[in-house]
């Protein structure tokens, strides 16, 4: 059948502005995605540019904005969507073309919060202990896949992406605060306790909806911030 | 061309990458990444049931049974001084990524989960083992942040969304580096380096249906191939025996490891036939024929009404119960319910084989050293390249690899790659002068994808993959691999015809899957020339035409070279490092 799609198309090289393109494309949308369609769009006209890797979910590379809500192509199924179905880039952040953005601000946040296990002690010749209860914390944290589908979903990404972490990097520092082995907390928190790294959140949830890995940054955010709280009193 | 310089460059920035990255990046030396993709995007990602070593956690265990299980999984056709080395040195790059955090799944005394997996043994086989340590069914992702985070700690310099065009060598044969082209601009680049290392993983999208992540296109393999570089194996693919139907994402062993199991069409556990001790948990060649038979024999499921049998299995897990499942698999429900629409806690998932991993590659040694025949022997070091994981051919895996060994393999030969290239660089403390004609062959064939063209790269690479999964598939004869090869040199005619509609500089991804082609095609005639030589079965390589093994003319390892289409033998080393040589039998599960 035909499926109406409306692409957001940009080449810095030949476009002096954005503009969307109405595409029609014969495809059987039962059990197809929506990067299945971009695939074939793309074999059809070569100039569509996006990223695509694992089609399945766990790499993060295509998201991109589908009638209004930031998504993973590769697993939004078709036949849900309305046609016609627009398609732009992730908001907030700098388009280089067509579907591709630069996800640098959004890596730098990333980066910020040193996303990496802290322990100094001296390593033992096995594996340091952890139990399943602490080990359950981590749930809900570590499968970030890094898509940017939540903070670029933040208004208040979109208005600091130099000083807000947005969601996405605060509930890594979550995940690491959360970690039993880890012994930084302290630093953790005292990079967090600012007034636009942390608590630009507003706490409006929109990182929740976003998210295609059913993971709640927002719940995160509040833990981090009810930790500050205690350390205080 | 842009230069920048580096004592130590890694192509790809998968595990293998990143882990060798490691070892460079905490010494004082410079060290640079180039992955086509942000590292974390690279397909470690993907990888579920877990890392195998014998860490006893939950049954007694020791590295020689997982050594023993590893050289009769692979058929006998694995080396067996880089088995002892990997199985030795694995409990280590466990517990090393336990303390750089990887998220381990733990067992109630606090230790790190582990889980059955295929063709494992304990007692030289004799009962299960239980040696696959894993992050719920997510460990390739938990693995692949955790190295990435360790880099970023460690300031190794990245040069993401990177595509490596070709190695730089001199007339000495020194590997100086590679070139590669910025997807962003565009921009050609040079990057010297006195050690270069290939990560560049698998080619599992040379098949029509493919477990792979669709940049796995071998483009490491490639880059060899052009160098006049042999490959070894090559006619060694596994197909996962449980891929979802028609879609070709991968379900995890370890669903078959917590106890689910495959039936057929008539509700038979038929695995009990083709393996009788260990049925379900059998080696994946072993268990992904038997689905091929069982389909072929009209026994699969879900058959159109003029069909006796269907194209695929079910893999049973619902028994295992909600909460097992919650807890162990839940990367797998989702999976299912999103691909296949099936709920698994209710419902079996629709399997059938998939293409899912290269046991052949480029050459090494167990130090990750590329090795080639030269004047003095079939294996001298090519200086300055090494080559580790998918793309590499160490070999451990020999004719099957084993689910568990392949972030194993990343983990311990990255690790021993960067300890070698460190020692290597204080050998070779000043860069080679470069030959004026460095960068000559990369120009020229940046510039071929400048000229218009009459045929489309997305057409052709279609054509390819329908052909390999035609002609290369599960089951194999002379015929049907000669007229794949004979498909293969019409596409190839075509390809000398393509042009790109679109020769712009930035993000052009157009450009990049032309040059991912031309790395396709080089892999796919490797396959079936390797495989059209090879007349016997072993391993993952069935010839319909030589259904057994044969040792005595046979246990040596294939090497391609693609002037002519050469092919070559080296022996298989059954000499281990310390222990006993295990000697070729009779392989049944």
């Amino acid at each position: 059948m035909r499926v109406k799609f409306r692409l957001y198309r940009y080449n810095p090289e030949t476009d002096a502005k954005p503009y969307l393109q109405d595409v029609e494309l014969d495809i059987e949308p039962a059990g197809k995605m929506l990067l299945d369609a971009l695939i074939a769009i793309k074999a059809q006209d070569e100039t569509l540019s996006l990223r695509r890797s694992c089609r399945e979910g766990v790499c993060g590379s295509d998201a991109v904005n589908v009638n209004g809500r930031n998504r993973l192509a590769c697993i939004t199924p078709l036949s849900e969507l309305k046609e016609p179905i627009e398609v732009r880039p992730l908001p907030g952040l700098p388009v280089i073309r067509d579907l591709v953005v630069d996800m640098e601000p959004f890596y730098r946040q990333y980066r910020s919060i040193r996303p990496w296990l802290i322990n100094d002690d001296p390593e033992p010749e096995v594996e340091r202990l952890q139990s399943p209860e602490d080990r359950a914390l981590l749930d809900g944290a570590y499968e970030c896949i890094l898509c940017a589908c939540c903070t670029t979903s933040c208004p208040s990404f979109w208005w600091n992406p130099d000083t807000f972490v947005g969601p996405a990097g605060l509930l890594q520092a979550y995940r690491f605060i959360a970690d039993s082995r880890d012994e930084a907390t302290a630093a953790r928190l005292d990079n967090l306790e600012d007034p636009y790294r942390l608590y630009r959140c507003r706490g409006i949830m929109s990182c929740v909806e976003a998210c295609p890995k059913g993971l709640n940054p927002t719940e995160a955010i509040g833990r981090i911030k009810s930790l500050l709280v205690k350390r205080r009193v | 061309m842009n230069t920048r310089r580096f004592d130590a460059l890694i192509v790809g920035g998968g595990g293998a990458g990143l882990r060798a990255a490691l070892q460079l990046a905490r010494s004082d030396y410079k060290v640079a990444v180039v992955s086509k993709v942000f590292p974390t995007r690279s397909h470690t990602v993907s990888a579920q049931g877990g890392i195998t070593a014998a860490l006893a956690n939950v049954d007694d265990d020791r590295w020689e049974w997982h050594m023993y299980d590893t050289v009769k999984g692979g058929d006998w056709l694995g080396d067996q001084d880089a088995i002892e080395f990997m199985c030795r040195e694995a409990a280590s790059a466990v517990y090393e990524l336990e303390h750089m955090g990887l998220p381990f799944s733990r067992l109630d005394n606090g230790k790190i989960y582990q889980r059955p997996f295929g063709g494992q043994s304990k007692h030289f086989g004799g009962a299960q083992a239980t040696r696959t340590c894993a992050a719920a069914d997510r460990t390739g992702h938990a693995l692949l942040h955790t190295l990435y985070q360790q880099n970023i700690k460690h300031r190794t310099q990245f040069f993401d969304e990177y595509f490596a065009l070709d190695l730089v060598r001199d007339a000495e044969g020194y590997c100086l580096g590679v070139t590669a082209i910025s997807i962003e601009t565009g921009e050609p680049l040079l990057i010297e380096a006195r050690a270069t290392l290939l990560a560049t993983g698998g080619a599992g999208r040379v098949f029509g249906n493919s477990s792979n992540a669709m940049i796995n296109t071998g483009d490491g393999l490639g880059m060899v191939l052009r160098a006049g570089l042999p490959l070894q194996d090559m006619e060694f693919w596994q197909f996962h025996p449980t891929g979802i139907a028609g879609v070709g994402c991968l379900i995890t062993e370890g669903v078959r490891g917590e106890g689910g199991y495959l039936l057929n069409k008539n509700g038979e556990r038929f695995m009990e036939r083709y393996a009788p001790h260990a049925k379900d948990l059998a080696g994946r060649d072993v268990v992904a024929r038997a689905i091929a038979i069982e389909i072929a024999e009209g026994r699969g499921c879900g058959a159109a009404p003029n069909q006796s049998g269907g194209d695929y299995v079910h893999l049973k897990l619902d028994h295992l119960g909600e909460k097992l499942i919650a807890e162990k698999l839940p990367g797998i429900r989702e999976l299912a319910i999103r691909f296949a629409g099936v709920d698994p806690v209710e419902k079996p998932i629709p399997v059938a084989p998939t293409a899912h991993y290269m046991m052949g590659g480029i050459p090494t040694n167990l130090h990750g050293q590329v090795v080639a025949p030269a004047r003095y022997g079939p294996e001298e070091p090519v200086p300055g390249l090494y080559a580790v994981g998918e793309c590499a051919c160490v070999s451990v895996h020999g004719a099957n690899r084993l689910g568990g060994n392949s972030l194993l393999d990343l983990v311990v030969f990255g690790r021993a790659a960067g300890r070698h290239m460190l020692d290597y660089l204080q050998d070779n403390p000043y860069p080679r002068p470069l030959p004026d004609d460095a960068v000559d062959a990369s120009r020229a064939r940046l510039a071929r994808w400048e000229r218009p063209g009459s045929e489309r790269v997305a057409a052709i690479a279609e054509d390819l993959r329908r052909t390999m999964q035609t002609h290369a598939g599960v089951f194999r004869t002379d015929a049907v691999l000669r007229e794949g090869l004979e498909k293969l040199d019409e596409l190839e005619a075509r390809l000398a015809h393509a042009g790109l509609a679109d020769t712009s500089r930035v993000f052009n991804t157009a450009r990049i899957e032309a040059l991912e082609l031309e790395n396709l095609v080089g892999v796919a005639r490797a396959t079936l020339v390797s495989a059209i030589h090879r007349t016997e079965s072993r391993g993952a390589h069935t010839r319909e035409d030589f259904p057994r093994r044969d040792d005595e003319r046979w246990l040596k390892h294939t090497l391609y070279s693609r002037v002519g289409d050469q092919v070559d033998a080296k022996p298989v080393r059954l000499k281990p490092l310390t222990v006993e040589s295990i000697r070729p039998k009779e392989r049944v599960y």
